[in-house]
């Protein structure tokens, strides 16, 4: 091994580390409002509304919104931890000690990709333990089931990194969560299947990446799916290589971190 | 001998148009202490961030201790601590984690980097400090956590860019001290500042640069000499209602115990003296009116302004 790579996997531990550290010292922020949003959703629309839909595609509607609900809290949860943090680094200009380091593009990406990803999955484990206390649950596709949350806590951290990167003001990096990301998780099928809706609005859907990663995991999960499970986890690697790219291009140019 | 850092023909133009550097050439020995001055936006800063990577250049070329910026970019990094004129720490993080976080970055294991934190720490009084977050630090406190900062990889080359900024004299004199070990112990240092007593007390050799060209690239010494005239405050004892008038000296009355004389370097001051004395003017104390190495810099800066007194 290299002692350049090996000094890489040094810095991104220090990188990993520091971002979950960062995460975990502000859990009041980061981990606790997923878990109070959550279990409000499980009550009230998976217990008492839950109740007088009845069953779909088998299953309680308690049971059926359960994995979109974990499906949302990894989108938000490795989405803002992303871009807050880099920005945060931006903002303090903190950033300049990874850039005047030794580190190469790969790892700082990596790093806080990896930072998100942990936080996503946290959430992810925080959330089903939560819903054990309302319905029961039994994963299906165990392997289906990581691999497509941590693709999806991947792309979003990703996305996350991107708005970083691009935003200017604290305004800007809560643009895409309110105004994009929110309203495509819950038009992603998390408390509904697209069978429900017309043929315009399901083909309409199928163009909603999110529906996709909320089918796929709910296919891990109960074993049900509005799309092909595969089709979908190909989106998503496609999707995590094209944003993975962009982002190390965007690292290298130094956009909005260099002069 | 590899200088520690070489530039050739180095340009910088912003994307607003504004040209920052326009071509500039330096050689920085090994183990030198050497001043970079001038103005405020002369180009200094985009200097540093250049060879320190956080500023692009538009051509030329950096090379630290032969590491080419263009082709070894990391194994330039690895040769220099930077210590930048703001405070860029995450302001919410312990003083002992900035370093032991930094020297992560560096591919320093967890606990030789807390060694190193720890030693960094005590040699810069900042021990006690440890557990205490960045932004609760006074102004001098952080500007020596920076200082352990760009130190904790230990640098060939740091680079100080303006240092001792709002730090009071006390404190800065002992962070001079604590320069002066480093540069002993083998550390290039390059050194940007306002305070030109500090250029002239710690450095060998200067580059004085405005309007992004090096205006002035030689040893302090020899830039010292050429010094023609030095201007003197003197505190009289009794008040004067116009200034005297003396064969060889210019004088201007400040106030009427207080004189300003122009000397010429090769005069001296005994017949200064001698010619006050017989018009019974006594004086009572004499200090330099500017630091030697500040009318130096004034002048030249001058002489680099359009229609300047070249």
């Amino acid at each position: 091994m290299s002692s350049e790579f090996k000094s890489n996997l040094i810095a991104l531990y220090t990188i990993a580390y520091r971002e979950a550290r960062r995460f975990l010292r502000i859990w009041p922020q980061t981990l606790l409002p997923p878990a109070i949003t959550m279990t409000l959703y499980f009550v009230i629309f998976g217990n008492l509304i839950g109740k007088q839909i009845g069953s779909v595609q088998g299953f309680s509607y308690m049971q059926y919104i359960v994995p979109g609900l974990v499906m949302m809290s990894v989108i938000t949860n490795a989405y803002s931890n992303v871009v807050s943090s880099f920005f945060s680094a931006k903002f303090q200009h903190s950033i300049e000690e990874l850039l005047v380091s030794p580190v190469s593009s790969h790892t700082i990406l990596i790093g806080f990709v990896l930072g998100g990803v942990l936080r996503g999955l946290l959430v992810a484990a925080i959330v089903s333990i939560l819903s054990l206390f309302f319905t029961d649950l039994q994963v299906e596709h165990l392997g289906l089931t990581v691999l497509v949350i941590f693709l999806t806590a991947a792309v979003f951290s990703l996305g996350g990194f991107i708005n970083a990167v691009f935003a200017r003001s604290f305004d800007d990096i809560a643009i895409i969560p309110s105004f994009v990301l929110t309203p495509l998780t819950y038009l992603g099928g998390v408390f509904y299947s697209i069978t429900m809706l017309g043929e315009f609005w399901q083909k309409l859907s199928l163009v909603n990446p999110i529906l996709h990663m909320v089918n796929a995991f709910r296919y891990g999960i109960l074993g049900v799916s509005d799309i092909t499970p595969t089709t979908a986890v190909a989106l998503m690697l496609l999707t995590t290589v094209v944003l993975y790219l962009f982002c190390i291009r965007l690292l290298n140019s130094g956009r909005g971190m260099r002069h | 001998m590899t200088h520690a850092l070489s530039i050739q023909g180095l340009t910088k133009t912003y994307a607003n148009g504004f040209v920052a550097l326009k071509g500039i050439d330096l050689e920085v020995k090994q183990g030198d202490f050497f001043a970079l001055l001038g103005p405020n936006g002369a180009g200094k800063s985009t200097t540093i961030g250049i060879i320190s990577t956080l500023v692009n250049k538009s051509s030329g070329k950096v090379s630290v201790f032969g590491n080419d910026l263009d082709t070894h970019p990391l194994q330039l990094k690895r040769c220099i601590g930077v210590v930048p004129q703001e405070f860029n720490f995450n302001q919410f993080e312990l003083a002992f984690n900035i370093l032991v976080t930094q020297a992560g970055y560096y591919g320093i294991k967890r606990a030789e980097a807390k060694v190193r934190a720890e030693q960094l720490l005590k040699q810069l009084e900042l021990w006690d400090k440890r557990d205490t977050q960045a932004r609760l630090l006074s102004g001098g406190m952080k500007r020596r956590l920076m200082i352990a900062r760009a130190l904790v990889h230990g640098p060939k080359l740091l680079i100080l860019d303006e240092p001792t900024a709002g730090v009071d004299i006390e404190l800065r004199r002992s962070m001079w001290d604590y320069l002066i070990k480093l540069n002993r112990e083998g550390t290039t240092i390059i050194l940007t500042t306002h305070y030109l007593e500090e250029a002239e007390q710690l450095c060998r050799n200067i580059a004085i640069i405005d309007h992004g060209q090096i205006i002035e690239n030689t040893s302090m010494r020899t830039l010292l000499t050429k010094l023609q005239v030095e201007t003197f405050i003197l505190d009289l004892k009794n008040p004067l209602e116009y200034k005297p008038v003396l064969k060889g000296y210019e004088f201007q009355l400040a106030d009427e115990r207080t004189l300003e004389v122009q000397v010429v370097k090769n005069k001296g001051m005994t017949d200064l003296f001698t010619q006050l004395a017989r018009q019974d003017i006594e004086v009572l104390s004499l200090r330099n009116k500017a630091n030697r190495l500040e009318e130096l810099f004034v002048s030249l800066v001058e002489k680099n302004l359009p229609g300047g007194k070249a």
